[in-house]
């Protein structure tokens, strides 16, 4: 977190007593020359018995023109070359003025989690030998059509800047920033080391950037592309890497829907003897796949195309390639995803690896229980493991025939339990499974799933070493919710999608309130939280009470009044990002949060009733706040409420790439 | 009913409907002071209680009763990525469209469409700029800043620039390969 960039926060005290291990009994008012004088001296900076008394003989003044603070701050730097983690270094950062500059010369992971929360330029200003930058943009809510296009989180502002400040620039990860072709073709010409470039639900650009970074990288090790959007250019970027080996380790570029040149791939992946990560695209055929395969048995992860034939018709007399064997010759194979467009007779040529798996992602694959249960029960392994799973049948018209909709139940109560049995199987089989993610494959709330209470009661008691769920489904209660959260202590990670809004539980017609005051009650590790169902202040008062470490916590269609929100804003000493939807808290609820809205990154409230004026007078309140609101479209609001609020702590004030949709209150 | 056959069978095949063309069955819940999209005052929602009726356009009947992504349905809800929404559905068919003087393409897909209104209330979202005007025999589509008329045109497989909603719709899906949104003024000699 950012949390050293506030403005409270940041030390400007020269005279700030030396931290405990470099405890050398002197009294703050010695002025910080002669401390640090004081351990050179002593020969380091980690002693915490020596004390070098508050009566210091004349010598140290002697050193002290022979040793001025460049030398502890040479210590320094060395010693904090080993601090990795940037909440250790920010709070290294606040110890003194010297620290500070210390800790800002060997910073080489620039961490920025919004965009706007700082400037490029002070950012540069303050980091000089950055070699890795990561930078977030747009808030999650965005992925779901919640926000306008052409809201901002633009990368260019901060490619220039970047290019002219640290040449020799290695890694990139962007998530949710909108890039042109020109930031690429600018990263690329920029920095000539230049190893990893990671984009996440990013936008903005085509396959013509990707060309700028495939044929100028001449050292790229990572590129990795994952759910986000690449404009179909008819560029030819596969072909424009060097000729000759290459360094590439990892290519992922599941999600570039545009068709590629397979000869060029297979050329590719035959010279680049270090690669472990490859994710193709669904334009890849089963028959490609397996000439990859063959090239390439050193990788470790896998992501197939489109899992099944291609249309092209074979030729008659063609055998089919031993999958089987390309399967089993990937010895190292540990992450297995892709499989889309499956053809289901194909998925046993994976079973010679399934005991290996410690990820599997099935989630764009339709396949029914009976078709996974054999690949499961092998995957003894398995610590991640993503799944889709199909909703079949829309009787919602039905509602008035009520003979067609018992007899619909009735084969829904089948298909249920067929589909909570592929849950079964995984709890039965995977039991240091970490993470499990249940997507509905046909995303419509007023349809019926086939996984239910029962899928999340199995799942909690086969894997008890579980630490992330997410679970959509269109039913649940609160009993298995409650057995959740007795049997899977170590989750930290809890996102539950009743996919029909305010729906109760289904057995007891009660609110889901209990269930999630078991899951914060219970899981002291949670950090994460994402609530459903029909849920009162209730939900929100356990929120508050036992939710201490909880660090996100999406809410939609919730809560009865403002008591809900105000729970959660004085109740959660460590919220960081707080995204609502459409639940009824207000102005008053709004104001319970000033105390701390300083220590987020951001809050954001969509259709919620929150009014301008309440909306101004936090702006008002909180000067180092961006107080964003957002207009779903040019028209003025006819409402009194606000549609959406966006707001976030910068050091930069209003950003001035602001739309014309968006007003930022002052 | 094996579930194998079922999972197979494309989405619109498993939806058993009754009534008239264009009954959708999911409810039409928005949250008051929200501005109606125009497509909502196309669709036909007979077996809703709301009283949020409209009449439906004869030549946009829908034969399935699935329900368009745009503002019929509440906004991203469920939260599922339209990423992950496209990739699940198997295929889908990609096109950019472009619009005469605008700096940036989009991209549709036009497997999510089941009819021209759908398509042109989707291109409405995304070109916030234009408003779709229906007239008597055909659609306007106008710049709401300046007046300027445009002209939905599509490029087929032969290469071919033609008026959008000449053949019907499943054949233009099958032969489009990009769309442009051309001015009226330039849109001569398309068409009859």
């Amino acid at each position: 977190m950012r949390q050293d960039l506030t403005v409270q926060q940041m030390s400007e005290d020269d005279d700030r007593s030396p931290p405990l291990d470099l405890r050398c009994g002197a009294a703050p008012s010695i002025n910080r020359a002669r401390n640090c004088s004081g351990e050179a001296v002593s020969g380091s900076g980690s002693s915490t018995s020596s004390s070098i008394p508050a009566s210091v003989p004349v010598t140290v003044t002697e050193y002290q023109s022979q040793y001025p603070d460049q030398v502890l701050e040479i210590v320094l730097e060395n010693v904090l070359q080993f601090l990795t983690s940037r909440r250790d270094r920010n709070a290294a950062s606040l110890v003194c003025k010297s620290w500070w500059r210390a800790e800002a010369l060997t910073r080489s992971e620039l961490f920025i989690g919004n965009c706007y929360a700082v400037s490029p330029d002070r950012a540069r200003g303050r980091f000089r030998r950055v070699r890795s930058v990561v930078l977030k943009g747009k808030p999650r809510f965005a992925d779901f059509n919640l926000m306008p296009p052409d809201w901002g989180a633009h990368f260019g502002p901060w490619v220039c800047v970047l290019a002219n400040a640290y040449p020799w620039l290695e890694k990139v990860y962007l998530k949710r920033m909108s890039i042109t072709d020109d930031d690429l073709a600018l990263l690329a010409e920029s920095f000539s080391g230049f190893k990893e470039l990671t984009l996440v639900c990013c936008e903005g650009f085509g396959t013509c950037g990707l060309a700028f970074i495939a044929s100028k990288c001449r050292q790229l090790r990572v590129l990795d592309l994952i759910e986000t959007e690449v404009t179909d250019d008819e560029v030819d970027w596969i072909s424009l890497f060097p000729e000759g080996e290459t360094c590439l380790e990892s290519l992922i570029f599941d999600c570039v829907d545009c068709a590629i040149n397979f000869e060029a791939l297979e050329k590719l992946v035959a010279r680049s003897p270090f690669l472990r990560k490859l994710r193709l695209n669904r334009h890849v055929s089963i028959r490609q796949l397996y000439r990859l395969m063959v090239r390439a048995p050193q990788l470790t992860h896998l992501g197939t195309g489109k899992y099944g034939p291609s249309e092209v018709a074979q030729r008659q007399g063609d055998t089919e390639p031993d999958y089987i064997a390309a399967f089993a010759a990937c010895k190292s194979l540990v992450c297995l995803s892709g499989f889309r467009e499956i053809t289901p007779d194909y998925l046993s040529a994976i079973y010679p690896v399934c005991a290996n798996l410690t990820s599997l992602n099935f989630s764009y694959a339709t396949i029914t229980a009976d078709q996974l249960k054999p690949v499961i029960c092998n995957c003894h392994k398995l610590q991640i493991f993503w799944v889709g799973v199909p909703c079949v049948i829309d009787y919602q018209c039905f509602e008035e025939i009520w003979v067609l909709k018992l007899i619909l139940a009735v084969i829904m109560q089948a298909l249920d339990s067929i589909c909570d049995e592929g849950l079964q199987a995984v709890a039965a089989t995977c039991k240091e499974l970490r993470e499990l993610r249940v997507f509905p494959m046909n995303a419509q709330e007023d349809v019926e799933g086939p996984v239910s209470e029962v899928g999340l009661q199995a799942i909690s008691e086969g894997c008890r070493k579980l630490q992330s769920i997410l679970y959509f489904c269109q039913r649940m209660t609160n009993a298995a919710v409650i057995a959740m959260s007795s049997n899977c202590l170590e989750l930290e990670v809890f996102r539950l999608c009743i996919m029909g809004r305010h729906r109760p539980d289904h057995a007891t017609g009660e609110p889901m309130d209990e269930g999630f005051g078991a899951i914060v009650r219970n899981c002291r590790k949670l950090t994460r939280l994402a609530v459903s169902g029909l849920l009162t202040d209730r939900a929100f008062g356990y929120i508050g009470k036992y939710g201490k470490l909880i660090r996100t916590l999406s809410v939609a269609f919730a809560g009865d009044s403002d008591m809900g929100l105000k729970y959660v804003l004085e109740g959660c000493p460590k919220l960081q990002k707080l995204e609502i939807r459409d639940s009824p808290f207000g102005d008053a609820a709004l104001r319970s949060g000033l105390h701390h809205y300083y220590n987020m990154r951001f809050l954001w409230m969509s259709s919620c009733r929150l009014t301008r004026q309440g909306c101004q007078e936090i702006a008002q309140a909180m000067p180092r706040l961006v107080v964003e609101v957002i207009r779903s479209d040019d028209e003025e609001e006819t409402d009194n409420y606000v549609e959406t609020l966006y707001m976030y702590r910068s050091l930069e004030g209003p950003r001035h790439d602001a739309p014309k949709f968006v007003t930022i209150l002052r | 009913m094996s579930p194998e056959k079922v999972n197979h069978l494309p989405e619109s095949d498993t939806k058993l409907t009754l009534g008239l063309p264009g009954a959708g069955g999911e409810c039409h819940r928005t949250k008051a002071g929200t501005k109606r999209g125009f497509l909502e005052t196309v669709d036909l929602n007979l077996m809703s209680s709301s009283n949020d009726n409209k009449h439906c356009e004869e030549n946009d009947a829908m034969a399935s009763s699935k329900t368009p992504a745009t503002k019929a349905q509440v906004v991203g809800w469920p939260p599922v990525r339209a990423y992950r929404k496209s990739a699940m559905k198997g295929s889908c068919k990609f096109v950019k469209v472009a619009v005469d003087g605008a700096p940036y393409l989009r991209k549709v897909d036009l497997e999510i469409y089941h009819s021209y209104q759908e398509l042109l209330s989707a291109l409405e979202d995304m070109f916030s700029f234009l408003t779709i005007r229906n007239h008597v025999n055909e659609r306007k589509i106008i710049d709401n800043v300046n007046g300027v008329e445009y002209v939905p045109t599509y490029e087929d497989k032969d290469g071919d620039w033609m008026l959008v909603g000449d053949v019907p719709w499943k054949m233009f899906v099958e032969s489009c390969k990009r769309v442009r949104l051309m001015k009226s003024s330039e849109a001569i000699g398309l068409g009859n």
